[in-house]
């Protein structure tokens, strides 16, 4: 479904991503793990199309399309979705019209009729509640002065409404609480389905505990240096990024803590 | 993966949806302005002896006053007399004695604006006064009106039928000493509206005027008068459009707001003249006195502007609060592009003990323009307890655009409290980029994001006017992503 081949990005000048290849099928779900600053976000950023990126060279084709020559909307409607890091605060615009206007996009882009408010305010209440969201949340604006837990889950319940056909979860872990971060991961199985490609990154392998992936990647700056199963993300835990010769201080010192708590 | 180039440029292009000309026989004054031309325009309009007193007192103070230049915009020297000041479609009699006797040419410019004025298209529940140029050409629902004692008519009907109201409130919030534009409004003025609630009535409508602008090289001069009289209430909407046109025009407007104990006027503004090109030639020069006076206690008087249009604008509807607990209200969306300069704001004049007041001003800019928030809060001796609000918020689109807020407070009573909140922020990329990856179009990510901004503003407008501002501020959007 998703064929990324030889990819290379920069950002003012600087190469990132240095020929990522990888492939991911319709029903798979694909980590990719790697100390900071390896290229795990930009990655994600560049798959989504945001132009703050320049792809310098490589290929990538999502069911055979080229994704590389269309815009980010256009990117979006075709079935990539991006929950993102940080998400970004939109005063005064509620989260129920985001997210209608958004659905109706897609909509509108597929020839189907769009939704009106009542239809709408149905869906999304029995969304909120997949992702233990108040209801009330829809009338926020969007993501303003939400906690880091309940913008993350913001966003996983915006994939669940779009229903999209590669979903890439950005850090969707990092910030969360264990409570919190067990109602991520059952937003992110319910997303699962033979038709969905999930590219999920993270730093730690907790995440993994909860969603249970069919392959793990490892990013060290700017390519990938291992791939392996769901044994390679406890392999990390357990040994840290040392043994493959990658230098990451702070999860040396993370799988040093974990070492020295066992 | 920006938007290109082109296709911003293709957005910009798209035209001014009421640029168009309406081609009708006028009378039109030759340009110029004299005491015989100002003697004309009052025997056109049969005005009584006082009239054109006031008229020529004005006319020659005027004369002896300076254009101000105070205000953040910088236009070409305008030559008053290559201005023509009264231009008005023929017709047979004075006055249209039904809307059968109107010229069905002028029927069909605004039913093509959306203000249908034949009675089976009539918009449900809003009285309009359409001014064309110079005159108003027709005033909807008078009698169900007149039937619950509300004056509704054109200023001019008004100096005729109730010169006492007229010679009573004409001027006494706005005297003709009060500022250059005011002065010439004055000595020119041609039509407007006239309203008077008496006491104790509800108006059971909104009313509205349209004013459109039509024939070139002349000047509107529209003068408003509203008097809501004791424990009353009035809510009036105007509009505003002018044809696309290379040369400025100029629209120098006063209006008037009287309310007595216990009375309410709710005053909104969308207006939309036409604003230039998008390289800047054209466009209506807006330069407008608006003031109410909160004589009665009690009283209150909100005003609710969204400005999109227009090459300059230079307006600050304001509030003299005198009654006792009475109350100011100021909602302000400001939108600018292109080459378009906005300086607005409001004056908060408390003078009586226990007023308040609320300033809520957004203003937008985007492409090279330029808007500035100018506010006045004044406290007087007598003003215990008065207290102000203000909240001035700024949003830049792109880097080439200018926001800059003036907030003056005076204050010469120790117990008024006084609270001032300002913001800037930018459109930025990440929300940008944000609602693009969840499929939005970008000018309608833009226009969402804007008109989020400008919520606590909207909210304030009539109902049916609140989606019409929404759109507007689309429209105006359009080509401001790249």
């Amino acid at each position: 479904m998703l064929s990324i081949k030889n990819l290379h990005a920069s950002v003012e000048g600087k190469e990132i991503l240095k020929g990522i290849n990888l492939e991911i099928n319709a029903g798979e779900v694909h980590a990719i793990m790697g100390p900071n600053g390896s290229g795990k976000s930009t990655l994600a950023q560049v798959l989504a199309g945001n132009d703050a990126f320049d792809v310098t060279s490589g290929e990538v084709t999502l069911n055979g399309d080229n994704l590389l020559e269309k815009e980010t909307e256009a990117r979006a409607r075709d079935g990539v979705f991006l929950a993102f890091q940080y998400p970004v605060e939109i005063p005064g615009v509620s989260n129920l019209q985001f997210m209608r206007t958004a659905v109706n996009s897609m909509r509108h882009h597929r020839g189907e009729s769009e939704m009106n408010a009542a239809e709408f305010m149905k869906l999304a209440r029995e969304v909120s509640k997949q992702v233990d969201l108040d209801p009330a949340f829809l009338k926020r604006g969007v993501n303003e002065g939400f906690s880091g837990g309940e913008k993350k889950r913001n966003e996983i319940m915006q994939a669940l409404l779009l229903q999209p056909k590669l979903a890439i979860l950005d850090e969707t872990d990092s910030g969360l609480d264990i409570d919190a971060l067990k109602v991520v991961a059952d937003g992110v199985n319910a997303l699962r389905s033979k038709d969905r490609g999930i590219l999920m990154i993270t730093h730690y392998q907790r995440l993994l505990d909860h969603i249970v992936p069919d392959y793990v990647h490892v990013l060290a700056e700017g390519r990938i240096v291992k791939s392996g199963g769901r044994e390679l993300a406890l392999e990390l835990e357990d040994r840290g990024y040392g043994w493959l010769g990658i230098k990451d201080e702070a999860t040396d010192a993370d799988s040093a803590l974990s070492n020295s708590a066992h | 993966m920006a938007t290109t180039e082109q296709e911003v440029n293709e957005l910009i292009k798209r035209e001014y949806e009421h640029g168009f000309v309406t081609e009708i026989e006028t009378d039109t004054f030759e340009p110029g302005l004299n005491e015989d031309v100002i003697a004309r325009l009052s025997a056109i309009k049969k005005e009584p002896e006082f009239m054109l007193e006031w008229r020529l007192k004005a006319y020659r103070r005027w004369l002896e006053m300076k254009e101000p230049n105070w205000a953040h915009v910088g236009y070409p020297k305008i030559d008053y007399n290559s201005i023509s000041y009264y231009s008005a479609p023929k017709r047979k009699e004075d006055m249209p004695q039904s809307l059968d006797d109107i010229d069905p040419e002028l029927l069909r410019t605004y039913e093509k604006l959306g203000i249908p004025l034949h009675e089976r298209a009539q918009l449900a529940g809003v009285a309009v006064d359409a001014v064309f140029d110079s005159v108003s050409v027709a005033t909807t629902f008078k009698e169900p009106l007149a039937k619950a004692g509300v004056i509704f008519c054109s200023i001019s009907e008004a100096v005729r039928d109730y010169p006492e109201l007229v010679q009573k409130y004409l001027g006494s919030v706005v005297p003709h000493t009060d500022n250059y534009f005011a002065g010439l409004n004055a000595a020119v003025f041609s039509d407007g509206t006239f309203v008077y609630v008496p006491k104790g009535v509800r108006c059971p409508m909104e009313l509205s005027t349209y004013f459109r602008i039509n024939a070139a090289n002349t000047g509107q001069f529209e003068r408003t008068l509203i008097i809501a009289d004791e424990g009353s209430y009035v809510s009036y909407l105007e509009g505003c459009t002018a044809p696309m046109r290379d040369e400025n025009q100029l629209h120098a407007a006063v209006v008037e707001l009287v309310a007595l104990d216990d009375a309410q006027i709710k005053y909104s503004t969308v207006q939309n003249w036409y604003p230039g090109d998008e390289n800047g030639k054209g466009g209506i020069f807006n330069f407008v006195t608006k003031r109410a006076a909160c004589i009665g206690k009690n009283s209150k008087v909100s005003w609710t502007q969204v400005e999109t249009g227009s090459a300059v604008t230079w307006k600050y509807p304001s509030c003299i609060l005198r009654g006792e607990n009475s109350v100011g209200e100021f909602y302000s969306v400001a939108l600018t592009h292109n080459y378009q300069q906005a300086d607005t704001g409001t004056k908060m004049i408390h003078l009586g003990k226990n007023t308040s007041s609320t300033i809520i001003s957004k203003g937008i800019s985007a492409g090279k323009s330029s808007n500035t928030y100018r506010g006045l809060v004044k406290f007087g001796p007598r003003a215990e307890g008065a207290r102000n609000f203000t909240q001035c918020d700024s949003l830049l689109i792109g880097d080439r655009c200018g926001a800059h807020t003036f907030p003056y407070i005076e204050s010469l009573n120790k117990s008024a409290i006084v609270e001032h909140e300002a913001t800037t922020s930018k459109v930025s990329d990440e929300q940008m980029f944000l609602c693009r990856q969840r499929g939005i179009d970008p000018e309608q990510a833009v226009s969402m994001i804007v008109n989020g901004f400008c919520k606590e503003v909207f909210k304030e407008l009539p109902m049916e006017f609140a989606v019409e501002a929404g759109k507007l501020l689309e429209v105006s959007l359009e080509g401001s992503v790249g």
